[in-house]
């Protein structure tokens, strides 16, 4: 396996480390961190659910950017991520 | 607008193998992926592949990708990465976006190698963070080496469940049982004999009647089936779980199909609509081909040798292979097929 190199993102303000080029979702779920999001009307918790870009139930905010699928989208230093509510 | 003689849309077993194919014969192939790397699931199978020698047996999955991602490159076959087949229209004329830009393709022939989805099912609790499709469970481990939990109740034993569930015991998770809805294992006892050696429950006859959990999964509550399916009163018996994978089926991603006015037939065994092909892997629409899971939910070897054969068809009717030719290597390449249908 080769060595991946480290980098920062930053979640709802806090910083978590991730290695360059994986999905933002593999890095969230890496850290511990599971809800994605909270649905607009019922505020329920939602996360990762088919982790291949078709279901779109893992979108979050990057970098100013809203309904961005995680579980597809690589992360690079400096990303920054809210969850969407 | 590009030009171009064969356009395969997939870059999974099926999807490569028809561009090797019709690249050797001399055809010009673009082959269109809509992910950041090509293999489709070839990539997710750690597992040692069976059946004969000429079927690859005891080979990983990942390393067959490997090998077919290297033919590709030998033969300078030009694929296109992060890019989505959005449409397809009037003459086959074809519709992608890639980094938000759109563009029209005018290919002689494509061919379409879209695999196939996961089916889900919904139960009370199911939206919980921590509910996951059993294929998903399968990429964020093999691909992106995540374990997303530790205590896992996996939902249907056909080979999906079976063996993503002895997967995610070699990443180091604890299986509390797998729950099968019929009373028979769906999958391949050599699959099943794994888990149950383990130590693993297999519960036929089971369902799962709701999860529970404040902001993730925490509880899983499962029920016996009467003869009727119905659950069984008094049955319930709850697990303590932070990961529900759900494996109840895969279907044959049609929309390109759809929208290119394919005729479908509906066959249970094989994912539900397929589209209608003949012995050239050819659609009733003229010049449109499909191979792998898209014509039938099979297995990767399946998808290889039928993307070879429809690889073959679309050289032959561009010219660039002879009828007595193209018998020859289509003769092999069914006798392959009936064999794994076996």
């Amino acid at each position: 396996m080769e060595e991946k190199e480290e980098v920062t993102i930053t979640v709802d303000g806090m910083p978590v480390k991730a290695f360059k080029g994986e999905t933002i979702a593999s890095a969230l779920i890496a850290s511990g961190i599971k809800v994605f999001r909270k649905t607009r009307v019922r505020k329920e918790p939602r996360g990762v659910f088919c982790a291949i870009g078709r279901c779109t139930d893992c979108i979050m905010t990057v970098d100013g950017k809203p309904n961005v699928r995680t579980c597809v989208t690589p992360v690079y230093n400096g990303m920054i991520i809210y969850t969407q509510k | 607008m590009i030009n171009t003689e064969i356009v395969i849309v997939g870059a999974g077993p099926a999807g490569l193998c028809a561009a090797i194919e019709a690249c050797r014969y001399g055809s010009e192939v673009i082959l269109i992926d809509e992910n950041q790397s090509p293999g489709g699931q070839l990539f997710k199978q750690i597992h040692k592949f069976f059946g004969s020698q000429d079927h690859n047996a005891g080979i990983r999955g990942f390393r067959i990708g490997q090998k077919l991602l290297e033919e590709c490159h030998e033969l300078h076959i030009q694929v296109m990465l992060n890019t989505t087949v959005w449409g397809i229209f009037e003459g086959n004329q074809l519709a992608a976006i890639n980094s938000d830009k759109s563009f029209l393709i005018n290919p002689d022939k494509i061919i379409l190698t879209t695999g196939a989805s996961e089916n889900s099912f919904a139960f009370p609790g199911w939206t919980l963070p921590g509910v996951m499709g059993a294929g998903a469970v399968q990429t964020m481990m093999n691909i992106h080496r995540v374990l997303p939990g530790k205590n896992v109740l996996m939902v249907g034993s056909g080979n999906v469940g079976l063996i993503v569930a002895y997967q995610l015991l070699q990443a180091g998770a604890k299986l509390k049982a797998v729950i099968e809805a019929s009373s028979n294992i769906g999958g391949y006892m050599v699959h099943g004999a794994k888990l149950l050696r383990a130590g693993v429950p297999i519960l036929t006859s089971h369902t799962i009647i709701r999860a529970s959990g404040n902001d993730e999964v925490e509880k899983a509550i499962v029920s016996a089936l009467d003869d009727k399916w119905k659950p069984l009163p008094g049955s319930e018996k709850e697990f303590d779980v932070d990961l529900i994978c759900i494996a109840v089926g895969l279907s044959p991603q049609i929309n390109l199909c759809k929208m290119a006015g394919c005729k479908f037939k509906y066959v249970k065994e094989l994912g539900g609509h397929i589209p209608v092909y003949n012995r050239e892997m050819e659609t009733t629409i003229p010049g449109l081909y499909i191979a792998g899971d898209l014509s039938g939910i099979a297995e990767a070897s399946t998808a290889m040798e039928e993307g070879k054969l429809a690889g073959l068809s679309a050289a032959k009717s561009l010219g660039y292979i002879s009828e007595p030719e193209f018998r020859k290597q289509s003769v092999t390449i069914y006798k392959r097929l009936e064999n794994l249908r076996m």
